[in-house]
């Protein structure tokens, strides 16, 4: 084999290029680490978990254990029989259990699938209205760029906290079920967060407008749904693939925030954000730490991750950016 | 030999918004009523100062945007009054080459994809034969068979610029307007292309808008030579007539600052004084009059008129009358 | 060889290089963070202390992750004082980086001189930029060497007026004048470079100039220190080309006026015709032809020189067909181990398969380096 005949520019492709100065970048990869031990944590963490999301576990008189899915004879409503909430990290239960008596181990998995999830839909959906407004805004400028543009800048102004108690109070008050909140608290969300995904896609193809090669497929003749989906949109993804890496971060915060203000996901579903709200009984907080730390350390883990990974994805698509 | 493409005072504004509401406050007249036709198979050099409105002159043949008045009638229609459709069907026969290669070339796509991409569009060939034909007509470029599955990040700044010269030859045009196709090349690979865009013409028939600033390479490519100044054509005349006889003063001015790679001849500048106004505020009258050296009285007032002396050779100066 | 075989041996490749670059570019940036590096160690003498730069057998290898590129090859030319030098080549032959060198301004980590002396006739006494610390560098730039950029869009800080802009400079590299002074010797500058309205200028932003008069700016703020070696890099190719002959004779102007040597970067031959006392043409990181300007004009030894003169069209000669240099520069990263220029050589002899040619005297004050001129020594 001719060893000094390999070119490496002629062989290398952008895309390793790419990949190559992604790996170097260690915090990225450290990010790539939490991310895969986040979901593997919470899709598959919960197929070896003994118990269930909403098990409860009681104390019977003589001091047995036993839950709702395990009843070993025992009547949860049968007299002298206590829930086993609030109870210290044991072998049992690793991180305790809830002031309902819940498993705040087995939880956590679930809440993770929950807040993983919302975020990966919350940003689908973005990107979807985001790419499709901005491009449209974009490509064909004018009025129709005015008229999105406006709707953006107003998108911007809405204030999504008090947006999201108003929907909450309706939800409420239509008597619309627990389990349907959480399609909707994605809807809002995904509708409230496409703005800044437009904005960028209409500087984007802005700019690529004016490149010469999108003149050039003017000149000759190309049909522009073939101009927008063969030569646009490829030179869109690298930052696309950003933004949505970092936008994933945001979309768990937020959700936690609104869990948090108990307008999120409902109980008696699990998300780290819901979790993290019993912090606001002062007892909890001074006296069961177990039971808001970790789900606050997860969502800061995974946030963190989510943000590693989108910054190390930018360096590495645009390795101007860096110093 | 007869007349492809006829420009006929053409004119191409931009508007120049400004105040709170974004009112229209004004024009940049990049290009103020030019005219000029080309003839069947000969290249027609336009030069000038960036600026100067000249690369706006080869995109609004193209219609690559509207025009403010003046018509541009290729193989004998009007560009302006065709349908969108209509103007698709006949954007293969009228070409374009950019300046810079790194920019107009599509960085995701194959070179084979962006040779062959509008050839499909049009159907100008079975889609069988297809890759024979790109293949065909890249060798005619200069470039190798293998280069067809290779990315435009593999080649070298002449080598896309051959692509993009294949990518136009490939639709069989008849005219191909080369803004500035040589500028951003190394000398040696300049040659190169000249000598490759020469050989087209020959072996195709092809006419040439070739825009430059570059006057040595002007004068070895084209057939006529038009000389632009903010927007308008100060001079136009056959391509010995004007080099060996430059009427207009800035013309002269031009001429004489290329410097020439011999050392021991020292030039008789005429250093133009001063910068190209800007386009969007042209002084009154003739509009080259406060650079210039033989400016008269009527020169600040009355612009002069464009017009035909000996030898075809067109002037625009008050010198002249 | 299959596709498969050659993506993986890049792979191994690759992670060969980064790791063998990761180590020596360690060790040259270790010995450049050394603190306190004592005057004796970089200290020299000129060997002919007429010339204000003198650059040895000078190697600037850039690591990058696809092999070493080595930009500047051994280049070796010396600049006489009040003399104008040409380096022409095409792009990515090396003579940015050269320059680059001269001023210790490689972009690091990857870009290192790994060898070879600049040395630099320092009024204090000569010295070896190479082994000067960068505290040391940082008074000679723009106070002793200045340099001039091709992109005078970009060299000026578009939020700061052009005026104090300058006066910083002077107040940097010129602590003996007095503050009320500054303005003063900024308009004085302005006015030097051939700009009429200066107090004008002075107040303007850089966005409110056109490009040549950036240039002329530009120029002004190089000047404003009394430099002994002015590096001009492409100071033209972005100006059109009236603009062009107004800077150009600025520069031919001000040379006689502060007794400056330049350093002239360019692409362009006329523009080196009409500038330039010496010409240096490099290929590939290597110089293939040195001499006088009109040695090299109208005595090209080199074919790649001839080739060059050759395949620029001249106004008023008229030739059917341009010359053309066949093929094209040589993968920097892969450089053959016979004369980088031998693919693409119209005269290329039997002796040119082998070792690289040496640049060799053919004239007072001609070098050459082609195996076509080796017969006299043989």
């Amino acid at each position: 084999m001719a060893q000094e005949n390999i070119n490496l520019e002629k062989v290398v492709t952008p895309g390793q290029l790419v990949m190559k100065r992604f790996l170097r970048n260690k915090l990225a990869i450290f990010g790539v680490g939490i991310l895969i031990a986040m979901f593997i944590f919470s899709f598959l963490g919960p197929m070896f978990s003994p118990y269930g999301e909403y098990t409860i576990f009681y104390h019977a008189t003589d001091g047995v254990e036993f839950s709702t899915e395990n009843l070993q004879g025992y009547d949860p409503a049968g007299t002298g029989v206590k829930i086993a909430n609030k109870q210290f990290p044991s072998s049992l239960h690793w991180f305790g259990t809830d002031k309902d008596g819940r498993d705040i181990f087995t939880r956590l998995m679930y809440g993770g699938r929950i807040s993983l999830t919302i975020g990966f839909v919350v940003v689908l959906f973005q990107l979807g209205l985001g790419v499709t407004l901005g491009g449209i805004a974009g490509y064909f400028g004018g009025k129709v760029d005015n008229l999105i543009m406006r709707l953006v800048d107003i998108m911007y102004c809405l204030p999504s906290l008090p947006i999201m108690l108003i929907i909450s109070s309706l939800l409420l008050s239509y008597d619309v079920p627990q389990d349907k909140k959480i399609y909707w608290l994605t809807l809002v969300m995904g509708i409230m967060g496409w703005a800044s995904v437009a904005r960028l896609v209409r500087g984007q193809i802005l700019s690529l407008r004016e490149q010469e090669f999108m003149v050039a497929t003017e000149a000759t003749g190309i049909h522009p749904s073939r101009r927008i989906a063969k030569h646009l949109v490829p030179n869109v993804m690298p930052q696309l693939i950003v933004v949505a890496t970092m936008g994933m971060g945001g979309v768990i915060l937020t959700e936690a925030a609104y869990s948090y203000l108990g307008i999120g996901v409902p109980f008696p579903y699990a998300s780290w954000g819901n979790m993290v709200n019993v912090v606001k009984d002062p007892i909890i907080l001074r006296e069961y730490i177990f039971m808001w730390l970790p789900p606050g350390i997860f969502i800061l883990t995974t946030v963190l991750g989510f943000n590693f990974v989108g910054d190390g994805l930018r360096d590495a698509f645009d390795p101007k950016m860096k110093r | 030999m007869n007349t492809i493409l006829k420009v006929e005072g053409l004119k191409k504004y931009y508007d120049i918004r400004g105040g709170l509401l974004q009112r229209v406050v004004g024009h940049v007249k990049a290009v103020d009523g030019i005219s000029f036709e080309i003839k069947s198979g000969s290249t027609f050099g336009l030069v000038g100062e960036s600026g100067c409105g000249k690369t706006t002159v080869g995109r609004t043949l193209l219609r690559l945007h509207s025009n403010n008045g003046g018509k541009v009638i290729f193989d004998g229609k009007d560009m302006f009054a065709l349908s969108n459709k209509e103007l698709r069907a006949i954007r293969p026969e009228l070409q374009i080459i950019f300046q810079d290669p790194y920019s107009s070339l599509s960085p995701k796509m194959p070179v084979g994809e962006i040779i062959g991409e509008a050839v499909r569009e049009h159907k100008l060939v079975p889609e069988k034969e297809l890759r024979n034909y790109v293949m065909q007509i890249m060798r005619e470029c200069g470039l190798q068979d293998h280069h067809i599955d290779r990315y435009p990040h593999e080649f070298s700044g002449g080598q896309r610029q051959r692509i993009c010269i294949a990518r136009a030859v490939a639709l069989k045009p008849k005219v191909i307007i080369c803004d500035e196709p040589v500028s951003a090349l190394d000398v040696s690979v300049q040659a190169q292309i000249i000598n490759l865009l020469m050989d087209l013409q020959k072996e195709r028939g092809l006419s040439y808008v070739f825009i430059s600033h570059d006057l040595s390479v002007v004068e070895h490519i084209s057939d006529e030579v038009g000389v632009m100044y903010l927007g308008n054509l100060v001079e136009k005349a056959p391509k010995k007539e004007i080099f060996k006889n430059p009427m207009h003063p800035y013309t002269k001015s031009l001429f004489s600052a290329i410097p020439t790679p011999d050392p021991t001849v020292k030039m008789n500048r005429i250093v133009l004084e001063g910068d190209i106004p800007s386009p969007a505020n042209p002084p009154a009258g003739c509009k080259f009059h406060t650079r210039c050296r033989d400016c008269m009285e009527i020169c600040k007032t009355v612009a002069p008129e464009y017009k035909c002396h000996d030898n075809d050779h067109y002037v625009a100066c008050h010198k002249y009358e | 060889m299959g596709d498969r075989a050659v993506q993986k041996e890049a792979k191994k490749r690759m992670r060969e290089i980064a790791k063998s670059n990761r180590a020596i570019v360690k060790k040259f940036e270790d010995e450049k963070k050394r603190k306190h590096v004592p005057k004796l160690e970089y200290q020299t003498e000129m060997h002919n202390p007429n010339n204000i730069l003198e650059i040895d057998n000078l190697h600037t290898y850039f690591y990058t992750d696809m092999g070493t590129v080595k930009s500047v090859n051994g280049v070796t030319l010396e600049i006489p004082q009040g003399k104008t030098v040409a380096l022409v080549g095409e792009s990515g032959c090396g003579k940015s980086v050269t320059s680059l060198s001269i001023m210790k301004l490689v972009r690091g980590p990857s870009g290192q001189i790994t060898n070879g002396q600049i040395r630099y006739n320092r009024p204090t006494g000569p010295i070896d930029i190479v082994k000067t610390p960068i505290s040391q560098m940082q008074d000679i730039r723009g106070n002793e060497i200045s340099m001039i950029f091709q992109e005078p869009m970009t060299s000026l800080n578009p939020v700061f007026r052009i005026g104090s802009q300058i006066d910083e400079a002077i107040m940097i590299h010129r602590p003996d004048i007095k503050k009320s002074e500054v303005k003063k010797q900024t308009i004085k500058m302005l006015e030097l470079v051939g700009i009429a309205r200066a107090e004008g200028i002075y107040k303007s932003f850089p966005h409110e100039l056109s490009g040549g008069m950036r240039q002329r700016v530009m120029i002004a703020m190089s000047l404003c220190c009394n430099p002994r070696l002015i590096i001009a890099d492409e100071p033209t190719t972005a100006l059109d080309v009236t603009i062009q002959a107004q800077v150009l004779e600025l520069l031919r102007d001000l040379k006689t006026k502060i007794d400056a040597s330049i350093l002239l970067i360019t692409h362009d031959l006329g523009v080196v015709a009409e500038m330039a006392d010496f010409v240096v043409v490099m290929y590939a990181g290597k110089i293939v032809e040195q001499g006088t300007a009109i040695d090299v004009f109208l005595n090209p030894q080199h074919p790649y020189t001839m080739g060059l003169i050759k395949s620029k069209p001249v106004v008023n000669q008229e030739v059917d067909r341009l010359y053309s240099i066949p093929g094209q520069v040589p993968n920097p990263v892969h450089l053959p181990n016979h004369c980088f220029f031998k693919d693409r050589c119209d005269k290329c002899i039997e002796c040119c398969s082998g070792d690289i040619p040496e640049l060799r005297q053919i004239g007072q004050s001609h070098k050459v380096a082609c195996h076509l001129y080796d017969e006299e020594e043989a």
